[in-house]
């Protein structure tokens, strides 16, 4: 059970695509003191979805996502908190146009080129935005981050308290959104040319597809993904930091969803939960030996496990099949 | 204009000495992506490599200066070799994101290892005697080590280039760049020269590294945050060659020493900037072949 979606695959919703739903829920109820890392698993599992669009759909590999996000984290930070605009959904929206119009500028320029090359502009591009908001100190308050982010509540009623409850539920929602778009992609004719080609860009171009503009369609839709992912991360935190456009920040998003498995909607799912809880547990004990564990277990996936955790489930499974 | 042509004459010596360094660092991914087609994204951990064993051979056991050169560019190369027939090797045939993930990977582990064994600190780098002070020429004063940067990484260059173009060994690298399989087919041992080149270049990093340890700092993050120009002068030299990425490297080195002289407020802006023109301009790099 391949959850990697297809034009001839049945779109309908299978019962465990429910599962993750229920798991925040009963996260959500069960575990009140661990919602604010809750919520950041939720914003990274919205911004390894946006990453899997491009990265495991289309196979457009990049360095350099980090640029959509952190552009939609400023973008929310710099209105909350210098513009005074304190709506969320004003401030998510702003950082969705933001993030789908560098997406669609960055998108129609470096998709001309491949390989080495785009890897190369990709890395340019974050290098560029992160240069700028460093130096453009009075903006964004450069290396000392920026502080001082107002959120009103979410539609006029729902504050957003001191333990995360409104928090996890308002990115969950948007979580939801997002995960039901890129579903909707993957199982459309489009979402099929793009593993198309991914597969095979000649043929593509041979059946008279405009792959470019494909190409550059699901970068925006990507781009504009990631832009909501980062304002959702100012919002829950109340705070900017330069870390969000960084290329570990990029990296670090790499590793979560090849850790979930690339190229299958889910993977961007059991990734970051992984991770993040990992993360949680072992990097504040063991601080040294924390990018140790990370790039041995990069290492160990790549050369053993190229699925990732699902693709580990997958072989399990079809073994237990097999023998029964 | 009077006060200007110092200040020219000052930028193009320290670009020129930070684009031999860099350089010496990068050459070894050029050649690593034109022969194997191997998106080194971990070269930068040779050059650290290399910083790390200079320091560490002058500071604790007062290896002088010379040797502690030639033990970083030695250690690196046969580390490498290690590295390359165990893990390299394997992933050769592999996706071009499996490679990207796994040279990822390293770079996550050797930043890791470099914390845990020398700490978050900048290295110090302890010169001897008659490297440091000032170099007069020409009625300026130019720092003696700058001078010594130049003139040795010329001299490489220099080998390098013989070697490539001139030798045996350079003739078969030639011939396994422009097509793999008809270089195996006429009997070049392909596997051992890769090895063998890989070894070359990625001590060649090191040699670098340890050459312009007081240029770019030493520290856990330096493959990081040293990537971007690596990949830069390699993207925009071009893949493959050696003249391309030598210019890529020299423009790169006098444009960053000239932003930061002259724009300091704009930083490294104004160098992404133009590597992403040239890159849309032309996407094979300057000197790049059309592939």
């Amino acid at each position: 059970m391949r959850h990697s979606g297809g034009y001839s695959a049945d779109p309908r919703i299978r019962w465990p695509e429910w599962l993750p739903w229920l798991v925040a829920l009963a996260g959500f109820f069960l575990l009140p003191d661990y919602l604010s890392l809750g919520a950041r698993i939720l914003i990274y599992v919205l911004y390894a979805l946006s990453l899997d669009l491009i990265l495991g759909y289309a196979g457009i590999i990049t360095l350099g996502h980090s640029a959509y996000f952190g552009l939609g984290a400023y973008v929310a930070g710099i209105l909350a908190a210098k513009a005074g605009v304190s709506d969320p959904l004003v401030q998510l929206a702003a950082a969705a146009a933001a993030g789908a119009l560098l997406g669609i500028i960055t998108g129609a320029i470096i998709l001309r080129t491949k390989g080495l090359t785009l890897l190369m502009l990709t890395l340019a591009i974050t290098s560029v935005l992160l240069e700028i908001a460093n130096k453009a100190d009075n903006l964004t308050g450069g290396a000392d981050g920026l502080s001082g982010v107002v959120v009103a509540p979410v539609l006029g009623m729902f504050k957003f308290d001191i333990f995360g409850k409104t928090a996890f539920l308002y990115c969950l929602a948007v979580l939801f959104i997002g995960w039901w778009a890129v579903r909707r992609i993957i199982y459309s004719p489009f979402g099929a040319s793009l593993t198309g080609t991914r597969e095979n860009s000649l043929r593509m171009h041979a059946i008279g597809a405009p792959v470019y503009w494909r190409m550059v369609l699901v970068y925006t839709v990507s781009a504009t993904i990631a832009g909501i992912a980062g304002g959702l991360n100012t919002q829950t935190n109340q705070f900017v930091g330069l870390n969000v456009l960084s290329f570990e920040s990029a990296g670090e998003l790499l590793v979560m969803l090849i850790l979930g498995g690339v190229g299958r909607i889910y993977g961007a799912f059991v990734g970051p939960v992984f991770y993040l809880i990992a993360q949680d547990y072992l990097a504040k004990q063991f601080p040294e030996y924390w990018y140790l564990g990370i790039g041995t277990m990069l290492v160990l996936v790549v050369m053993f496990a190229r699925g990732g955790i699902l693709g580990i489930v997958d072989a399990v499974l079809a073994r237990i099949a097999k023998r029964s | 204009m009077e006060s200007l042509v110092p200040s020219i004459v000052s930028v193009a010596f320290h670009g020129a000495a930070l684009g031999m360094v860099l350089y010496v660092i990068s050459v070894g991914l050029s050649v690593t992506l034109g022969l194997m087609g191997f998106a080194n994204l971990a070269h930068g951990v040779f050059a650290m490599a290399g910083g790390y064993i200079l320091t560490t051979a002058i500071s604790r056991f007062g290896v002088p200066f010379p040797l502690a050169l030639a033990l970083a560019f030695v250690g690196v190369a046969v580390g490498s070799v290690f590295l390359e027939r165990l893990l390299y090797s394997r992933l050769y045939t592999a996706s071009d994101l499996e490679q990207v993930l796994f040279t990822i990977g390293l770079i996550f582990i050797a930043v890791a290892v470099a914390r845990f064994i020398y700490g978050t600190l900048q290295q110090p780098v302890v010169l001897p005697r008659y490297l440091t002070g000032q170099f007069s020429l020409l009625g300026r004063d130019f720092p003696t080590y700058r001078v010594f940067i130049i003139v040795f990484s010329a001299a490489i260059v220099a080998l390098l280039w013989f070697g490539v173009e001139r030798t045996r060994w350079g003739a078969m690298v030639r011939a396994a760049v422009d097509n793999r399989a008809m270089a195996q087919s006429i009997g070049i041992n392909t596997k051992r020269l890769f090895t063998l080149t890989f070894a070359l270049g990625s001590g060649l990093a090191g040699l670098g590294g340890a050459l312009g340890a007081e240029i770019i700092a030493i520290q856990p993050t330096y493959p990081f945050e040293n990537l971007v120009y690596f990949l830069v002068v390699v993207s925009v030299g071009g893949l493959g060659s050696l003249r391309g990425p030598f210019v890529a490297a020299l423009i790169i080195g006098v444009a960053d020493t000239a932003c930061k002289y002259w724009l300091p407020q704009f930083g490294a802006f104004p160098i992404y900037l133009a590597t992403i023109g040239v890159l849309l301009w032309r996407p094979m790099g300057l000197f790049g072949r059309r592939v």
